[in-house]
């Protein structure tokens, strides 16, 4: 078991997501960085699917009662295993009695713990990915006891992944939304001339930006939303969803981002710099 | 069957958007229907399906189909010829304790729209609402059919908490709260089965396409259903 000592701000179990359940209004779920996810995933040679732990901007104090491996990465958290310093992007072994637990923030907003395997927590309509109220908690909650399997000996292909972090880069890619035509020449140049930042209304839902642009009084029926997809309310506001985001909306969706800059997103917090770019 | 003029448009890198005319109507309805059931049976299970007013939107979870040869693929696939049986709808009897305990707004609601409490629980009980999409909350239904004359504005602020199954009536819809959330309908009463519900296979019994009559219950029965 690895018991929650101290939850953390916002720490959450995640895994790919949620798939197949759109169609009654269920959000996808899953990390926010799935590109953190997949690498420490794949160097702890886990099964793409494995869950592991979402840690929002205050990280938790974990004990490990098992032995195991584990890997960490996303945001820059000041992560230490028994009060001796670690770093991101490499196998630790860990033994029982091990306590992870967390720093300063440094840089990016949301880091990952991984371990061999991954965590063993109950599925709830194909995946573990924590969204209340589809699973009974929307959080880790302090005490709690989250199960993984014991690993006494893993000799991994690599130890330690060099990986280009995306936490430097504030340029979202983006393509083209289904309602991008109703944008006109101003709006255009605003969208991709500026430069926004994260506002406070920032989670796991959406994100919205501070700066506005021209706004949009066009009205459309209700139609698919997806993670990525950003609005453009009628005062001008932008509304970026994201992996907890809703599955349908009623506003323009005029950009969405890529599936690299729904990770660029995710490390970002309120007032962070951000800029559009269409490919 | 006629086939509508309809539109495929790039939806990020892994979805394709395909939109019927701008409007509600129950046979542009059926048409996406038919085609999403042609889709389910010819696309891989890797697609998820979200049917919403006049639009459908394909979702390819594996990421790894070039968008330009999926939409020729599903521009045939319209065309195609389908054995035209109409989709099978199910007409679900949702009952709802319109006691003033739960009808916080039947008063308010009725007096705007110069009726009695009666005649609004009446008429809300007496047509047939068709699920034209479900979103925004799981289980959330969007639902049309609401005649002109039920039309009200929704409240001027929001509720912070609108409880689980609470009905409501704002704008041209109706409604059912699927959980607990804020929300700024009028709020004229209370379903006591969830119609979401995590622990069954099948999660929301209602399908798009499928319609909903209220039947109105007393407190009583209310309390034996919850």
């Amino acid at each position: 078991m690895l018991r929650v000592l101290k939850p953390g701000f916002y720490t959450t179990l995640q895994d790919k997501g949620r798939f197949g359940y759109r169609d009654k209004g269920v959000p996808v779920s899953g990390a926010m960085d799935m590109n953190t996810v997949f690498r420490l995933n794949a160097l702890l040679e886990n099964k793409k699917k494995a869950s592991v732990l979402e840690i929002t901007m205050t990280g938790p104090t974990l004990l490990f009662e098992k032995s195991t491996y584990i890997a960490l990465g996303g945001a820059l958290l000041s992560p230490t295993l028994n009060n001796t310093p670690i770093c991101n992007n490499k196998i630790y072994k860990i033994n029982k009695g091990d306590i992870l637990s967390y720093g300063r923030l440094e840089k990016g907003f949301r880091a990952y713990l991984a371990v061999k395997d991954g965590f063993k927590d109950t599925e709830i309509l194909g995946s573990s990915s924590q969204y209340y109220p589809i699973t009974e908690n929307k959080c880790i909650s302090e005490q709690q006891e989250i199960d993984f399997d014991e690993v006494k000996v893993f000799e991994p292909k690599i130890s330690e992944l060099k990986m280009d972090s995306l936490l430097d880069i504030n340029l979202l890619e983006v393509t083209r939304g289904p309602e991008f035509t109703v944008l006109d020449d101003k709006q255009l140049a605003q969208l991709f001339a500026k430069e926004f930042t994260v506002s406070k209304d920032n989670n796991r839902m959406a994100y919205q930006l501070n700066e506005v642009i021209e706004g949009n009084s066009a009205t459309m029926l209700t139609s698919a939303t997806q993670p990525g997809t950003v609005q453009l309310t009628p005062s001008g506001k932008l509304i970026i969803l994201m992996k907890d985001g809703q599955t349908t909306g009623g506003y323009p969706r005029i950009l969405q981002l890529t599936e690299e800059a729904i990770c660029v997103l995710a490390q970002k917090k309120t007032s962070d710099s951000l800029n559009f770019k269409l490919i | 069957m006629k086939k509508y003029p309809i539109t495929f448009k790039d939806f990020g890198q892994s979805a394709i958007l395909v939109e019927w005319p701008n409007e509600v109507s129950e046979e542009i309805l059926e048409d996406i229907i038919q085609y999403k059931t042609t889709l389910e049976a010819e696309l891989s299970e890797n697609f998820e399906f979200v049917i919403a007013y006049n639009s459908l939107t394909i979702i390819d979870n594996e990421k790894k189909l070039d968008l330009k040869v999926l939409e020729t693929q599903l521009v045939n696939l319209y065309q195609k010829e389908t054995d035209f049986k109409k989709s099978e709808r199910i007409l679900w009897e949702i009952p709802v304790c319109y006691d003033a305990e739960f009808g916080i707004d039947l008063e308010e609601v009725a007096s705007n729209l110069k009726i009695t409490v009666s005649e609004l629980i009446e008429k809300h009980t007496s047509y047939k609402y068709t699920v034209y999409g479900i979103g925004f909350l799981p289980g959330f239904l969007y639902l049309g059919g609401l005649p002109n004359t039920m039309e009200t504005k929704r409240r001027a602020s929001p509720r912070l908490k609108v409880v689980k199954g609470a009905v409501g009536l704002a704008g041209k819809q109706t409604g059912i709260y699927p959980q607990e959330s804020p929300g700024g309908w009028n709020i004229i009463g209370n379903c006591p089965i969830p119609i979401f519900n995590v622990k069954s296979e099948t999660p929301c019994f209602v399908k798009v396409g499928d319609k909903i009559q209220f039947k109105a219950i007393t407190r009583g029965i209310y309390k034996l259903q919850k």
